[in-house]
């Protein structure tokens, strides 16, 4: 749909007062008749009228497979199929509602009964009005493939011939649901609509915006993270072909502010050649001197500070274990970077009040001002003056729920009268963050006379994320997602003390592809091995023997015991060793097999993955995601993190901070599991375990019980 | 500035540039073409690359004074011969693409690949696609489309 229908579309389908808001909510709706003016839409995010039917995305397509997914749980029950139908991303628009986000793993995991109850609303409001137009019952008309049949008359009308007349209709409250038995599209490997736009170059991503008479930015920024301009001369820069002025302009990253300097030209490639004419004075306010070889010393003395408690039951400190029973371990976590293919990037114009806004970003809602967070603010603009395209986004993983490249972009454009293209660099992009934080643990287990565990503490020693976020954070409070799943696994350990430390830090930090179980997990569940190996227990078995019953995680774990072939031992050579996490966004176990090649490195052969659901959307898209998540937590398991050495990253590009590359992909092997009752996600669940598995298969194979990640060991 | 003749898709675009500037942005940004992407600037992700005469090349890396009119580039909207349509079903069929981004770049090789050698082998997909990275961990798919690919070119080209 061209820009101008949209917008067309909105202006109508507002004015109609449908008032069917479906985002994160399923909220009550009541129509007012319309006489004079056409109703479209029969819900926000399904349009129907003579040229066909359009199902909304509002959760922004990163990989994930939103796209498909959000227009199959509609389509299922609205009686569509996917190729009779249009999908848009939306971008923001208010007539969209709230819950334009992508993030948490939440597309299905929370949307599941409402999408499907926005396609079965529309649906019932469809076969009444045709019911009505032939004068006969709802309950003797069906729906199927967009069209409502009367077979007793054998009659038919389209969807599309019935969308003004339904329109007008009440929005029943609580639709009739399909019979899961009846799905045609929900739970069926269908392909993602998304793809031929993927292999012809035709999806439009934020980076590839174009606006008439668009110029090109680049920006210098503070190499000294935490440092700001002091002062800088362009006179060079504004020498060089193509160079059409020299501004600067400001940055927000959580509390956060910065000022770089910024070339604007007729070319990319001129904005660049102008940048490296500058010459620019930094204050760098003393972080000149930080290495964070230095502030991992500082986090592992703090490590003998009490903590504030996350979660504490029974009395660790009254047991009194015996030394032999007891097993300290310190585990320590690196910064990595998202390294999302697409570099960061934002167009914007401005043009007085008003802001017109191309990028890619996880979070459209927060840049218009529909969802939380508020861009406007940010940049002292009206949220109603404010207009985003949303592309394609190349690789989100967290990097871009966050807004500080739109408030720079929007900086920039305030003060040229022409839309700016602001593209980061590749370097730019790894070099000035956020990063996903760092977090060592401290971690101390106990086991009684008959080697039950029954004591366990873990203490968390970290930046602050919500300290990054918001300059009035109250530091004694728990940083809950610096503490993120140690406390929640369905492990029932009598004795339970789980305490956070938080470190001051002024590098930003970030939420990375599952958030902070991606650290945790390896200490947590690498800890878990340690305790099982000290009480002389299979891992798996013991993990089990720690479950209440039915739970969630025992029927994963026992799934992966089948899958794996668990009990039948591994020729020699061969090791494997597996993990489990449970956390906000769902649950998932893996078992990594390894074995020691002739020059002695470690070669990762083979990983199951058992993923609870609840539910599934599309089996091919989960499995793909589970595939792409071990490939992640690989990159950040076995290769370089991010340091910074004088203040400043010391990588930039994808050779020093390389990232998994198809030879070192393993063999994944994806089951899903749908017994449970509660509905999880898919795009996180599938990493966090990963890294422990692996430790713990290294640990099995060698002897060697590695406690830091990136994991000191050659690989194949 | 100087004028530059460049042949892509068997278009003739004629366009005044540094001659300096990377191929990448004078067909992203000059003539136009989105479908080739930006990813490291460095010839390290390969998300860029596109073919000249047929071989692959990271276009961010090819100053684009250095094509002569003759030498004729292949984006992906140009992918259209038999073989580059076999290999896109290919990736439909296995529906390698997540975010996508990097997935011109890796059908650009991934055709080159099959030109030079029409039965690779896996470790002679991996060597040569080692070049492209995919941030979505999309390998695997990459890997069993181009055995796919091989397979239905070799077939349909026996039919």
């Amino acid at each position: 749909m061209s820009l101008e229908s949209r917008r067309s579309f909105i202006k109508k389908a507002g004015a109609t007062g449908l008032t069917f808001w479906l985002g994160l909510s399923y909220v009550k709706g009541s129509n007012t008749p319309v006489i004079s003016m056409v109703a479209k839409s029969i819900t926000p995010l399904i349009k129907i009228d003579a040229t066909g039917i359009t199902i909304f995305n509002p959760k922004p397509e990163m990989g994930q497979g939103s796209y498909q997914a959000v227009a199959a749980m509609i389509a299922e029950e609205l009686e569509v199929s996917l190729d009779q139908i249009k999908i848009k991303n939306t971008s923001g628009e208010k007539e969209f509602g709230p819950g334009q986000a992508a993030g948490g793993s939440s597309t299905v995991r929370t949307g599941y009964n409402q999408y499907r109850k926005m396609g079965a609303a529309a649906k019932e409001m469809l076969i009444k009005a045709a019911s009505q137009s032939w004068g006969v019952s709802p309950e003797s008309c069906t729906a199927k493939e967009g069209k409502v049949y009367h077979a007793a008359t054998n009659r038919s009308l389209k969807y599309e011939e019935l969308a003004e007349a339904a329109s007008l209709l009440e929005i029943p409250k609580e639709p009739k649901l399909k019979d899961p038995k009846d799905f045609k599209l929900i739970g069926k490997k269908v392909n993602r609509p998304d793809i031929p736009l993927k292999v012809t170059g035709k999806a439009a991503f934020g980076i590839d915006a174009e606006s008439p008479n668009m110029v090109y930015a680049s920006v210098e920024r503070c190499p000294v993270l935490g440092g700001t301009l002091k002062s800088f001369d362009a006179s060079l820069t504004l020498k060089m072909p193509g160079v059409i002025k020299v501004i600067s302009a400001d940055k927000i990253m959580g509390k956060y502010t910065s000022t770089g300097v910024v070339v604007i030209a007729n070319t990319y490639w001129a904005a660049l050649q102008g940048r490296k004419a500058l010459k620019i004075e930094w204050d760098t306010k003393g972080f000149e001197n930080f290495n964070s070889s230095d502030y991992e010393t500082k986090l592992r003395a703090l490590s003998n500070e009490a903590g504030i408690i996350d979660k504490n039951i029974g009395s660790v400190e009254s047991l009194n274990l015996p030394a032999d029973k007891v097993v300290e371990a310190f585990y320590e976590t690196p910064m990595v970077a998202h390294h999302p293919l697409e570099p960061m990037n934002c167009t914007v114009h401005v043009q007085g009040e008003k802001a017109e806004i191309w990028t890619s970003t996880q979070v459209p809602g927060s840049v218009t001002g529909t969802g939380a967070g508020d861009l406007a603010k940010l940049v002292g603009l009206k949220a109603e003056d404010i207009t985003l395209h949303a592309g394609f986004i190349g690789g989100g993983f967290g990097r871009r729920l966050y807004l500080d490249f739109i408030v720079e972009a929007v900086n920039i454009a305030k003060q040229i009268d022409r839309p700016v293209k602001v593209l980061w660099s590749r370097e730019d992009t790894t070099t000035q963050g956020p990063f996903r934080p760092m977090t060592f643990s401290k971690i101390m287990g106990g086991l009684s006379a008959d080697n039950q565990l029954i004591a366990l503490q873990h203490k968390v020693i970290s930046p602050g994320y919500f300290d990054a976020m918001s300059p009035t954070w109250d530091k004694t409070k728990v940083d809950g997602i610096m503490v993120e799943g140690i406390s929640a696994q369905e492990y029932v350990i009598p004795h339970m003390k789980n305490t956070f430390v938080m470190a001051d830090y002024h590098v930003p930090v970030a939420a990375w592809r599952s958030v902070t179980s991606s650290t945790l997990a390896f200490a947590h569940e690498c800890f878990i091995d340690e305790m099982a190996h000290k009480a002389n227990k299979d891992p798996l078995d013991f993990r089990l023997g720690l479950q209440p019953a039915n739970s969630d995680t025992s029927r994963v774990l026992k799934k992966l015991r089948e899958i794996t072939n668990w009990d039948k031992p591994l020729p020699a050579g061969k090791a494997r060793g597996m993990a489990q996490w449970d956390f906000f966004a769902g649950l998932s176990a893996h078992a990594v097999e390894v074995s020691l090649a002739k020059s002695g490195a470690i070669s990762i052969d083979k990983v199951y993955v058992v993923i609870d659901l609840g539910t599934v959307v599309n089996p091919d898209n989960v499995k793909a995601q589970v595939e792409g998540a071990v490939v992640m937590a690989l990159s950040a398991a076995i290769h370089p993190c991010i340091t910074l050495k004088n203040g400043k990253v010391e990588q930039a590009n994808f050779d020093t901070t390389p990232v998994t590359r198809m030879s070192e992909a393993p063999e994944v092997i994806v089951e899903i599991l749908l017994e449970g009752k509660k509905i999880k996600g898919v795009g996180e669940p599938g990493l966090p375990p990963f890294a422990p598995a692996l430790g713990n298969a290294i640990f099995a194979l060698t002897k060697k019980r590695l406690r830091k990640l990136p994991l000191e060991v050659e690989f194949v | 500035m100087k004028t530059i003749e460049l042949s892509i898709n068997q278009k003739v675009h004629r366009i005044e540039v540094d001659p300096e500037m990377p191929l990448l942005w004078a067909i992203r940004d000059i003539v136009g073409l989105k479908g080739t992407k930006f990813g490291c600037g460095q010839g390290l992700c390969g998300a860029c690359t596109v073919q000249l005469d047929g071989q692959p090349i990271r276009s961010c890396q090819t100053p684009v004074g250095s094509i002569t009119a003759k030498q004729k580039i292949t984006t992906i909207e140009g992918a259209s011969t038999r073989l580059e349509k076999i290999v896109q079903a290919a990736w439909i069929e296995h529906q390698v693409p997540q975010c996508g981004y990097c997935q011109s770049g890796q059908i650009m090789s991934a055709t080159a690949l099959l030109k030079s050698n029409p039965k690779p082998t896996e470790s002679d997909i991996e060597n040569y696609m080692s070049g492209n990275i995919c941030r979505c961990g999309t390998y695997t798919r990459i890997k069993a489309a181009i055995q796919t690919a091989a397979k239905n070119a070799q077939t349909k080209s026996k039919s």
